[in-house]
């Protein structure tokens, strides 16, 4: 198996896994923020809006690390910098 | 089926290649201040107020009352900055269902931009409110030994709200260009319509969250009310 075969294939697995992996923690995450912050507006509706507000702040803090799963696999799929350099060197 | 749209040449101003980052990020603050340019002619304080002056008081109440309820303090000193960054993020997202217009806050550098002007308006605000050597006492609060991650954090949280919202909108773009390649018809409406959800909603996270940031440093007087509110 040459270079190019090796990188190409270890890209795509490397991809699926760090966006599969890294979306598992924020997904139970997420939910957990979702059931809790349901339950306690259903207790105190007069407090729902703090609660909603809250709830999106801490959403978008948890979501941050699947966008971050997200964006290294971008970066393998489309801008991988060790295809661009074996691409690089096999044309020469 | 994803090209980089900074890399994408529109057209050359002189020597100067405009890309379509530049280019739809001057289409959004072309819509933007023409129409307050437009509905901003005809203000009246007293008589028969028209309905357009009263949809723009609600946006603009809005927007000061979500500050106050999160900095607790005069929402006038922040409104200028936040209220900016809302209506920009969020009439380019919503922008994003008009055909073969590029969302210029998919790209990095925008949202970069963005990010960076919250990372300056940090020191700016605290300064401002609580005088040089109080916002310098933030960065050794609860002791000195937490120095080091307290510069670390202004950082970090500077990259988190580039990458958040970079990744939100690209997310979007690159669903949908996925599915129209697999089914072109109906099949990719439905993700849409969620970008647009998530999109105004990643437009107020990113003004809450730079209103959190902003408002960290606050005036001595209502010091002890907005320590809950730290994220």
């Amino acid at each position: 198996m040459d270079a190019i075969t090796l990188i190409g294939a270890m890209s795509i697995i490397a991809a699926a896994l760090c966006i599969a992996i890294g979306g598992i923690g924020p997904a139970l995450g997420e939910a957990n923020v979702a059931a809790n912050a349901l339950r306690s507006m259903a207790q105190q509706p007069d407090e729902s809006s703090n609660i909603t507000r809250t709830l999106f702040v801490s959403m978008a803090m948890i979501e941050s690390t699947a966008i971050y799963a997200f964006v290294i696999t971008i970066l393998i799929l489309y801008a991988n910098p060790f295809w661009n350099y074996v691409i690089e060197h096999a044309s020469k | 089926m994803l090209e980089n749209i900074d890399q994408l040449i529109i057209f050359h101003l002189g020597p100067l290649p405009i890309n379509a980052t530049i280019f739809y990020t001057w289409i959004v603050m072309l819509v933007l201040v023409s129409i307050s340019l437009w509905l901003t002619y005809h203000l009246k304080t007293h008589g028969e107020i028209s309905k357009t002056q009263i949809i723009m008081e609600m946006i603009v109440m809005s927007i000061q009352k979500q500050i106050k309820d999160v900095a607790n303090d005069n929402p006038v000193k922040y409104l200028p900055i936040i209220g900016t960054f809302f209506l920009f993020i969020a009439m380019s997202n919503l922008l994003s269902i008009i055909p073969w217009f590029r969302v210029p806050t998919a790209s990095l550098t925008t949202t970069t931009a963005f990010a960076c002007c919250v990372f300056f308006a940090i020191p700016y605000y605290g300064i401002k409110n609580a005088g040089l050597k109080g916002y310098l006492k933030k960065f050794i609060e609860p002791t000195p030994i937490m120095l080091p991650m307290n510069i670390v954090s202004d950082f970090s949280s500077t990259f988190s709200l580039a990458f958040r919202l970079y990744g939100n909108m690209l997310s979007g773009v690159v669903i949908s260009s996925v599915l129209i390649t697999l089914a072109p018809f109906i099949v990719p409406l439905p993700m849409q319509m969620l970008g647009l959800l998530t999109g105004t909603i990643q437009a107020y996270i990113f003004a809450l969250l730079a209103i959190v940031y902003v408002s960290a440093v606050a005036p001595k007087e209502s010091s002890q009310s907005t320590d809950t509110k730290g994220v």
